[in-house]
């Protein structure tokens, strides 16, 4: 198409638009706005809407919100019947504590895993560097579900680590790791930890080395001068890493359905359950809205971060 | 930190932590037995019965539709939003789009899956659209997740560009569709390239909000090697897992030489 035809065109549709009362602006900020409001945003007010009705075996599972009395007069049945049931259970309560402790501890132990191989990349020499990058990153493109399986091979009775032990004498028994809680603790550290280390490392590359060899210059041996100058100035990245590992794993699903016992309660496997076997929708959109609730504070302090990176 | 060992010691052990499931999941797809972790000799048997299951492949089939379309679509709301966000100044509901393109990635699935699938439930009653579910709605809920990740990429694009380029287009009489066009697009490009093999690789990892939006028929691929794990390690599984992680692997490696020697251009 050449210029001249081209700009004609755009120039025909844009008097047509500004006719219409609509600048191409408002049309390109259009597009994705009303995707992600319908698509993102009002999902969130059907789930809303549905944790307050109540569960029915008919299609679609739930009840009506308001109905029509005898009368013709509009009946308020929506109720928080779903909630006061989510407190007073304790299965709920205790799925919610669970999860909670679940991804704090694994924050924590992506931190201290994830820490010290972002700050070496951070630290390394070209082309060390982007190759340890690449090593970090390649294991996010490849299928979560199958390094979370792969886990499953590694750890069950007969798995790689109780037959090497075994085969070194240091243990006689198989030792039972699979279907605990410290399998779903080393799947959730596992699947997560490049989210802890690239932020991290994006982090530490700004650090600046002054700083350091200010630090050094005042006598502080390299210790003192990690615990009073990098841990400090890295505290956005720790921020921004931790919130990236404990949000995701306060819902995570398939972990604990393929490494977590009968016994590992996690909220997002509770609301599965609700979900697929019990088919109780109302039940499964309050332990949803519960969960946001945990999550939202999280994802709040993660954008504030973001927004004063943009403004640096 | 005592600097002499304790940080190689720490990384090299990470690295560990990092590769070694994969590397005993693709050792043990050559092994005859079907006791996945006891070796009992090379085979590539495992291999042959993948090509005969006709549930894998025809879920694999579904899987990379779903992730070729919204791949694609998310790549273009993904980039306008990134352009909208960095290029457009102030303008209502701007803090609002900002938040709705960067929560996506971090929600936990099942919320948007469950969410999602309310949505669609709802809008099937009221406006009798879409109906049922399968492919279509899975579409429109990757769509939108990825779109976020594509959005993040294109941004840090959008924000390290120099804008003199597009500002001398614009002196030069260019109008804003030529300079995004002509100008933006271009430069832009290896990120948007970036973006949607991304959005591709994560439509076809996801497991949790597929589940939840998808109806009879539409199986995609995760949820079948989901159904079959959950009874156990399975070896055919081991099989498929090495053909997805060596592809990954080549192809992450050819984009990581191809952006080196970009850079090395000084592109």
């Amino acid at each position: 198409m050449s210029a001249v035809t081209e700009s004609a065109a755009w120039r025909g549709s844009a008097r047509v638009l500004g006719w219409l009362g609509i600048s191409g602006r408002t049309l390109v900020i259009a597009v994705p706005m009303l995707w992600f409001l319908v698509f993102f945003l009002v999902p969130f007010f059907v789930l809303g809407r549905i944790s307050l009705a109540e569960v029915i075996i008919a299609r679609p599972p739930y009840t009506p919100l308001f109905e029509r009395g005898p009368e013709g007069e509009l009946e308020i049945i929506a109720g928080l019947q779903n909630y006061r049931f989510l407190f007073e259970d304790a299965l709920y309560r205790n799925a919610y504590f669970s999860s909670i402790r679940i991804a704090v501890i694994s924050t924590v132990f992506a931190l201290l895993i994830g820490y010290p191989i972002a700050y070496y990349i951070a630290r390394s020499p070209e082309p060390r560097r982007s190759i340890l990058l690449l090593m970090v990153i390649l294991p996010f493109w490849t299928s979560f579900l199958l390094r979370v399986y792969a886990w499953m091979g590694f750890l069950r009775r007969e798995g790689v680590i109780n037959n090497m032990l075994m085969s070194m004498g240091v243990i006689d028994t198989p030792l039972v790791m699979l279907q605990t809680d410290f399998a779903v603790l080393i799947g959730i550290v596992y699947t997560y930890l490049p989210f802890m280390i690239l932020p991290l490392y994006a982090n530490l590359t700004k650090l600046d080395d002054a700083h350091l060899e200010a630090a050094a210059d005042l006598g502080a041996s390299p210790m003192v001068t990690f615990f009073t100058v990098t841990l400090p100035l890295s505290m956005p990245g720790i921020i921004a890493g931790s919130m990236l590992v404990f949000i995701p794993a306060i819902g995570e699903y398939v972990i604990p359905a393929l490494l977590g016992g009968p016994d590992t309660l996690m909220i997002g496997r509770v609301l599965w359950d609700e979900f697929f076997s019990s088919r109780d929708w109302p039940v499964a959109s309050a332990v949803a809205i519960v969960m946001l609730v945990l999550v939202v504070a999280p994802i709040m302090w993660l954008q504030s971060i973001q927004n004063r990176r943009e403004l640096d | 930190m005592g600097r002499g060992w304790f940080l190689p010691m720490a990384v090299v052990a990470g690295f560990v932590f990092l590769y070694a499931p994969i590397i005993s999941l693709v050792v043990f797809s050559f092994n005859e037995s079907r006791l996945v972790t006891v070796w009992g000799g090379f085979s590539t048997r495992w291999y042959g019965e993948l090509i005969r299951d006709r549930q894998i492949l025809g879920a694999a089939w579904i899987s990379l539709q779903v992730a070729f379309a919204s791949a694609t679509v998310a790549t273009v709301i993904g980039t306008l939003a990134a352009f909208v966000l960095t290029r457009f100044g102030s303008f209502r509901g701007r803090l609002l789009l900002t938040g709705m393109a960067t929560a996506p990635l971090v929600m936990p699935e099942v919320i948007t899956g469950l969410s999602l699938l309310l949505l669609f439930v709802s809008m099937e009653l009221t406006l009798g659209w879409p109906a049922g579910r399968g492919l279509t709605t899975i579409i429109i809920a990757h769509t939108t997740f990825c779109a976020a990740f594509v959005a993040v990429i294109a941004q840090s694009r959008l924000r390290d560009m120099d804008e003199s380029l597009e500002e001398a287009a614009r002196d030069l009489g260019a109008g804003p569709v030529r300079v995004f066009f002509d100008i933006t697009l271009p430069v832009i490009a290896p990120a948007l390239v970036a973006g949607w093999l991304l959005a591709f690789t994560l439509s076809l990892d996801d497991l949790v909000i597929a589940s939840f939006v998808s109806g009879p028929g539409a199986s995609t691929l995760p949820m079948v090697i989901f159904s079959k794990v959950r009874l156990g390690v399975s070896p055919d599984v081991n099989a498929l897992a090495t053909i997805i992680i060596g592809i990954v692997t080549v192809s992450v490696i050819i984009a990581g030489v191809l952006m080196r020697r970009r850079a090395a251009r000084g592109g």
